[in-house]
């Protein structure tokens, strides 16, 4: 019975939620145009990286913040404890990740700068360090993480203080995050290094920073 | 030709979210999920949404599975440690 209800209540909501689809009156906010017309001036020619970090730049900056706190979070519930120490792995699992640690460095590095003209960009590179970082660490060639000092909350903190620092700098100009057209393309990869820093860290801090000791306290 | 890979991978993430969601074992579950994130940043790819397949297979791929992986094994650790 009480899966009956359920079914129904699913079915009659996959409907209302199709209705309203078919609802939406086609290509009521084109914002292709605009975006396409505007790409000169915002210092890269990749239209979904002139989004994120030039037109829509208060949203990215609120999207490192809540990384920022989440992890801060974690950091607060955890406490002061110790990182477990790691068990040495298969070597043959050892050797692949040695070899691939470069590679997906290269990789990062490489996205980096591809999203400016192409599909990449920060939050892809940073994914991608995390990763290596998480492997290492999984196939014990590096410890978890104890609690942070100094400069890993530098690292930390870096990619949300250099954007805070630039939205800053520009207030002046009279708008939030409004990047002068000659100088947008220089402040757009300074910004996104900064976040690609900060975003392996944070990223790979998620897994690092909670791998302890099972009889830790 | 290229109708037929759109139909499979729309087929294989119908399929492969299904069984993330109905498979009694969590390992399953888990390797599942990551396969539907791989799945899905081909989705992504094929709507020519390329920076979302990338971000998608980092991310909710990768990092969450790895994630995933890593509290099922807590798990089964703390279940074997009565």
């Amino acid at each position: 019975m009480k899966r009956m209800v359920v079914i129904a209540v699913a079915a009659v909501f996959a409907m209302v939620l199709g209705g309203a689809m078919l609802d939406l009156p086609l290509g009521a906010i084109d914002l292709r145009i605009p975006v396409a017309a505007n790409l000169g001036e915002s210092g890269v020619s990749h239209p979904v990286t002139a989004v994120l970090l030039n037109y829509r730049g208060y949203d990215t900056l609120l999207e490192i913040a809540v990384l920022l706190l989440a992890l801060l979070a974690i950091l607060a519930v955890l406490g002061e404890t110790r990182a477990a120490t790691p068990r040495a792995a298969h070597p043959v699992l050892q050797t692949l990740v040695r070899l691939a640690t470069p590679l997906m460095i290269v990789v990062a590095v490489y996205l980096l700068w591809a999203g400016a003209f192409r599909p990449g960009g920060a939050f892809q590179a940073g994914a991608v360090l995390a990763a290596a970082a998480v492997l290492l660490h999984l196939v014990g060639l590096s410890p978890g993480w104890n609690t942070p000092r100094l400069k890993l909350r530098m690292g930390l903190a870096a990619g949300f203080a250099v954007f805070l620092a630039v939205a800053a700098a520009l207030l002046p100009q009279g708008a939030l995050l409004r990047y002068p057209p000659e100088a947008a393309g220089a402040l757009i990869l300074l910004i996104e290094s900064a976040l690609t820093l900060s975003l392996a860290l944070i990223l790979a801090g998620l897994f690092l920073l909670l791998s302890r000791d099972e009889e830790a306290p | 030709m290229t109708f037929a890979f759109d139909l499979l991978l729309a087929v294989a993430l119908l399929w492969s979210g299904w069984r993330t969601l109905t498979t009694p074992r969590l390992d399953r579950a888990i390797v599942l999920f990551i396969a539907f994130g791989l799945l899905m940043a081909l989705a992504w790819a094929r709507l020519s949404a390329p920076d979302i397949g990338l971000a998608e297979a980092a991310i909710g791929a990768g990092l969450t599975g790895a994630l995933l992986l890593d509290a099922y094994g807590v798990l089964q650790r703390r279940r074997a440690r009565p």
